[in-house]
């Protein structure tokens, strides 16, 4: 899950990692009356869960009470990269005299934090990483043994940070991560992180990912999620528990088990369709979990055709043909549906299909085939 | 022989008394599994269909000698039993739970990368290991996999069980059957697996599995160049996933250019690894090269 600048901010704050003062906004008004309580000159910042707000002019100074009106304005309800604006966060316009790069991520390889400092703050850090390699200084730390003020040091003179900046620099790496522990973050970045005229560090910007299997610690964050912007049948599918992700094509997918989903996604577009969702119906789905992912499948209306994909471990593919008979039930569906079942019980299931003679739906026997068929079928009610 | 679970396996359950673990542990247990015993904190001294249960690992070990350990407990108290399990002597730990916190995952592998070197962890998120007519710990439906000469590793579970029909329709079995899970931080590699198959004198073919996000792949594209000896065939799932979204195993996710399917197939195939584009190719790609070997 990731979060929004401030909610990241407030989060650094929250573990004392020095952020500028700020207040968030979703009305004109509400900004304006933030920006006249912080002071001139203030920075009126987008805030959505994509990069290149500065470039888009999502992010603006206000120097007077106009200028605020008007860069609120501007700014609230603009497009940035197909996302649309619902809130701004003003805040104290600082001054910089230093603009560098913090780090901490979860480095999956090495199975250890590893955090990155660089003197080149404020730009895309992949672009460093590949054109200027020595610029990122890099260091993991050993889980069971935290964050050491030597760790601090290392990366600081490896960066070639001011050196009046390094205890600070230290100080402030610490902080950021007692914040990646304690609240289960599997990301933060700083960047950028500023050396300010009168010589403080301070997290100008935060870009924080939570993990979602955590979230049971922190019933707090879990309120965070940022729900303006997220896709109406991604919204649905997350509701009811299902995991979904939405795609641009017309063919609608279900299987069981997240390998063989994404597997399915891919001979279909070998096939030459294109799929229009992942949809996980996960281990031992019962009757109405089914159901209840068809209903989300179908949503989308630009789904033409569906594709049910199961191979039975814990899932019973009995469970799964009743679940399609009880959507067809209650919803009644007007696409055609191709279904291919394999494992567990699937005599049975394969049973229940053939006796309730559902309208429009297929049979296959494999997956290859089955892939075949309702690309043929979503194309032609297309 | 097989690798990691066979039948010199003694398996004690973590969350026995539970209804998955109960099922999953009888179903083991009937297909040839020796299951000695399980563990419920508090329900000590019960039995589940005649399998004791004990209050701790310790115990459990003491008394029934278990080597191996299968955790079915629910996530917030999955990386507790993994170490308690560690601690009292278990030598194969499968943990089958989903959706444990990653920072448990990061510690539970630091801590027994340490304190327990040889204890080796499979999973978590994971469908577990079929050694076929020896041995099942976990969820993998064993009537589709018959004793053979092909290894099988894999991050996904149906997936494996997917490409193990479409072998198995081709007239191959199984040697070992390993889901290493589809976690960000699994406790046992491809690499490490590839490894126990190279040593294994049954198996003759490996099959590897992989999917988006991460490096493993590419990782064990570079083991396999140095030191497999045996064929190897691979597949990616993900080709088509888009860029920032998970794809339902918490480990799959391309991020910027990293851990795409694209780059794993070319790094393979870098290293002369054949990769199917299909589950179906990869059971004709392993039955050109079985032919070969003949």
């Amino acid at each position: 899950m990731d979060l929004l600048e401030y909610q990241g901010k407030q989060l650094f704050a929250r573990h004392g990692v020095p952020v500028p003062s700020g207040k968030p906004a979703t009305t004109v008004d509400e900004a304006v009356s933030a920006a006249d309580e912080i002071g001139y000159p203030c920075v009126i910042k987008a805030q959505v869960l994509i990069g290149g707000r500065g470039k888009a002019g999502g992010i603006k100074v206000a120097q007077t009470r106009d200028e605020a009106v008007e860069h609120a304005t501007a700014i609230l309800g603009m497009d940035i990269r197909g996302f649309t604006v619902h809130e701004v966060w003003v805040e104290a316009a600082s001054d910089i005299a230093e603009e560098y790069y913090a780090s901490i991520i979860f480095d999956r390889s090495a199975k250890k934090p590893l955090f990155m400092l660089s003197t080149q703050g404020g730009m895309d850090i992949e672009q460093v990483a590949e054109e200027n390699p020595e610029a990122l200084a890099r260091l993991h730390v050993d889980p069971l043994l935290g964050f050491q003020d030597f760790h601090g040091r290392r990366l600081a003179f490896a960066a070639g940070v001011a050196p009046d900046t390094v205890r600070p620099i230290g100080a402030l790496l610490d902080k950021l991560y007692d914040a990646f522990v304690a609240e289960d973050a599997t990301l933060v970045e700083v960047n950028p992180l500023i050396v300010t005229t009168d010589r403080r560090v301070v997290a100008l910007d935060a870009k924080v990912t939570l993990d979602d299997n955590a979230l049971f610690r922190h019933p707090e964050n879990a309120s965070l999620r940022y729900t303006e912007g997220e896709d109406p049948q991604e919204a649905m599918a997350r509701e009811r528990g299902l995991t979904y992700v939405k795609l641009d094509g017309n063919v609608g997918i279900l299987g069981n088990g997240a390998g063989l989903v994404m597997s399915t996604l891919d001979v279909v577009a070998l096939v030459g369709g294109s799929p229009a969702n992942f949809l996980d119906a996960g281990g031992g789905a019962k009757a109405e979990e089914i159901t209840s992912a068809v209903e989300v499948i179908l949503s989308n209306d630009k789904v033409t055709a569906v594709l049910f994909n199961i191979f039975g471990g814990i899932t019973r593919c009995d469970e799964v043909a009743r679940g399609l008979i009880e959507a067809f039930a209650t919803i009644n569906p007007t696409v055609p549906f191709v279904v291919r079942l394999d494992g567990t019980n699937d005599k049975e299931g394969r049973a229940l299909l053939a006796e309730a003679n559902l309208p429009n739906v297929h049979a296959e026997a494999t997956m290859l085939d089955a892939a075949r068929r309702v690309v043929e079928l979503a194309g032609a009610a297309a | 022989m097989a690798i990691l679970v066979d039948s010199s396996t003694r398996l004690c359950v973590s969350g026995i008394t539970g209804r998955e673990g109960t099922f999953h542990a009888m179903n083991n247990k009937r297909y040839g599994t020796n299951l000695v015993s399980g563990v419920t904190p508090g329900k000590g001294g019960q039995d589940v269909e005649g399998t004791p249960v004990f209050n701790t690992f310790s115990e459990a070990v003491e008394a029934t000698q278990a080597n191996t350990a299968m955790i079915f407990v629910p996530p917030r108290f999955a990386a507790d039993s993994i170490l308690e399990a560690a601690e009292a002597g278990i030598s194969v730990i499968i943990a089958i739970t989903e959706g444990i916190p990653a920072h448990d995952e990061l510690r539970v592998y630091n801590h027994l990368k340490n304190a327990h070197p040889t204890v080796r962890l499979v999973g978590p998120n994971c469908p577990g290991i079929l050694s076929p007519g020896k041995a099942n710990v976990g969820i993998i439906p064993a009537s589709f996999f018959s004793e053979g000469n092909v290894g099988v590793v894999s991050r996904s579970g149906t997936l494996t069980y997917q490409i193990g029909n479409e072998l198995a329709q081709r007239g191959f079995g199984n040697s070992s059957i390993v889901g290493i899970g589809g976690d960000p931080v699994p406790g046992t590699s491809f690499i490490d697996v590839l490894a126990l198959f190279e040593d294994d004198p049954e198996t003759e073919l490996i099959v590897m599995s992989g999917e988006i996000g991460g490096s493993a792949e590419e990782e064990a594209a570079e083991y396999i160049a140095e030191h497999v000896t045996k064929p190897v065939v691979a597949y990616i799932a993900g080709v088509t996933a888009p860029p920032g979204k998970t794809m339902g195993h918490a480990g799959a996710i391309v991020s910027g250019s990293a851990g795409t399917a694209a780059a794993k197939k070319e790094a393979l195939e870098a290293r002369n690894v054949r990769v199917g584009q299909t589950p179906t190719e990869v059971a004709e790609i392993a039955a050109e090269i079985a032919a070969s070997l003949k």
